[in-house]
């Protein structure tokens, strides 16, 4: 392993890391009910199911498969505040993102990994959650969730 | 239609695209364009409702007042909606509202908008509450990108193609030839669109929609005051739906990071899209095979094909076919944006909505010169904006 330098996410408490990295979602102890983005104040959680009048969250780690709902690129760099991950000078790299529908029915965009593009997806197909570099900053390198096909048995050949 | 429904009695507009000037100057054209149309004398308004523009300061936070002002002061009560792209059809159903209730009888509806150029992007500062924000900060997800799944799902899951979302430019670029306030007046053709750059695949540069200055604007009067107006047999607003989601809302809307969940409620049978459609003909008591013509917000060309079946004007995937048997250009079956659509006005959020039914008004009235759909009596609008915010206008003769 290269010397690594800090790595942090570049929002708190949307996602753990490690090995088997997961989306943190707001579950109502009432009626289940999830919510990603999670809500940013405890306090202030009041549930979105219309016949439910709970209050209370937990924290809940989402799946980390799902499928492809869509996908796409951003072939031209966004606007600010989004953070360009190349160096000042350096050519923009177009990236891919996707929309993934995990088994609590909720759909969750993310960039998607390094080195995969739009021709490494389809609807419907499987991606998993990753946790990769976002840009980096005066503290480190700033993390961020990423969707990453899932290659099955036999297709690897063909990448 | 009995005698306690409004009618649109004035439309008027300002020439979509990049003048530089204040929008005040904009709104204040198409108001007295739309006062000159209607015979009303801008002394007899007694509503003003404005759309706001967010990019334009103070001023376009107080739109109704700003516009007031600008025509001079006449003590007209005023108002102002913000609903995203449905503004000027939440205008419209302020000042509906009012005058259904008896409040008032003459009101005029304005929308006009200055914008920079390039990719639409939030306001400034660390907004980490603000999806809006947030979207560019962690995704780099910018309105196109949005469109670009919509449009990427209708190729794996209907077998549309690139070629297809061409075909909706090339028919709205030859609609928009006849229309005096559209920007772009350039025919294209499916090789022009292809060849222009992909922005987020599968969309091309020219199947997006760019944004633009310009204005528009509604007077809508009484049924009482359209008689002493001596309006015979004149354009009526049949239905205006402005409804939120149900939730769960389970499509992925602009501008959030997911969707509602179906953990703990399953989702519902209709669409957000499709609901706003559901709630226009069920107020107006009008079903989609009496619609004549439609404008739809084509913020890209295949969200054309997305509305014309959340409009139920065909079955989920059968747009294209409808686009490549001619039914959605004029003369078709079912014309669909006979002013040349978003893609030759480009968007002027707050007037958007407005010019939608300004369009219409001028297709039942058969004087949409160069573009008109022979025999129009019901039109349809549809949009739908960022946060639960979305529009249907059904007018009627």
């Amino acid at each position: 392993m290269p010397v690594t330098q800090t790595q942090t996410p570049a929002v708190d408490g949307w996602f753990t890391t490690g090995d088997e990295p997961r989306l943190l979602a707001s579950r109502c102890t009432t009626c289940g009910d999830v919510v990603f983005p999670p809500a940013p104040d405890a306090a202030a959680a009041f549930c979105r199911n219309p016949r439910c009048d709970g209050d209370t969250i937990e924290s809940a780690e989402l799946s980390r498969r799902g499928t492809v709902w869509s996908y796409t690129d951003a072939q031209y760099q966004p606007p600010a505040p989004y953070i360009a991950p190349q160096a000042e000078g350096a050519a923009y790299a177009p990236f891919a993102l996707a929309a993934v529908e995990l088994a609590e029915g909720i759909v969750v965009l993310g960039q998607v990994a390094l080195g995969y593009g739009v021709g490494d997806l389809r609807v419907g197909a499987e991606a998993e959650l990753v946790v990769e570099t976002l840009y980096a900053d005066e503290t480190g390198d700033r993390t961020i969730w990423r969707w990453k096909p899932v290659v099955e048995m036999g297709e690897e050949a063909d990448q | 239609m009995s005698g306690d429904g409004v009618v649109v009695a004035g439309v008027g507009m300002h020439p979509w695209g990049k003048w530089g000037r204040s929008f005040v100057q904009y709104g204040v054209h198409a108001a007295r364009a739309a006062l000159a149309d209607a015979g009303v004398a801008w002394d007899d308004v007694e509503l003003v409702v404005g759309g706001e523009t967010v990019r334009n300061g103070y001023a376009g936070y107080v739109a109704g007042s700003t516009f007031a002002q600008a025509l001079g002061w006449n003590g007209a009560r005023v108002a102002t909606s913000y609903a995203a792209c449905a503004t000027g059809a939440q205008a419209i159903d302020t000042a509906r509202a009012r005058i259904m209730a008896g409040l008032c009888e003459v009101a005029l509806v304005v929308g006009a908008d200055t914008t920079p150029k390039g990719f639409l992007k939030p306001n400034a500062g660390e907004r980490y509450d603000d999806p809006d924000w947030l979207r560019f900060r962690l995704l780099g997800m910018t309105n196109p990108m949005y469109f670009a799944l919509y449009a990427r799902r209708r190729m794996d899951l209907y077998g549309a193609t690139q070629e297809d979302f061409a075909a909706v430019k090339v028919k709205n670029a030859r609609h928009g030839l006849a229309n005096d306030n559209a920007r772009f007046r350039k025919e294209a053709t499916v090789e022009d669109v292809l060849a222009s750059p992909v922005v987020s695949d599968p969309l091309h540069l020219l199947d997006i929609c760019a944004t633009s200055d310009g204005a528009a604007a509604v007077v809508l009067v009484s049924e009482a005051y359209a008689a002493r107006l001596g309006l015979g047999d004149p354009v009526r607003v049949a239905a205006v739906s402005t409804v939120t989601p149900t939730f769960p809302n389970t499509v992925m809307d602009m501008p959030m990071l997911a969707t509602d969940s179906t953990a703990a409620v399953a989702a519902g049978d209709l669409t957000f899209k499709e609901s706003i459609a559901v709630a226009a003909y069920e107020e107006a008591g009008i079903g989609p095979d009496d619609v004549d013509v439609a404008e739809v917000y084509d913020l890209s060309t295949a969200l054309e094909l997305d509305w014309i079946e959340d409009l139920q004007l065909c079955k989920p995937g059968e747009a294209e076919s409808l686009l490549r048997a001619g039914d959605t250009t004029i003369g078709g079956r079912i014309p669909v944006n006979p002013s040349g659509g978003l893609a030759c006005s480009g968007e002027a959020v707050p007037a958007q909505a407005l010019a939608q039914v300004c369009e219409l008004t001028w297709q039942l009235r058969g004087q949409a010169t160069g573009r008109q759909v022979e025999g129009a009596r019901v039109g349809i609008t549809a949009n739908q904006g960022l946060f639960g915010h979305g529009s249907a206008v059904l007018l009627a003769r």
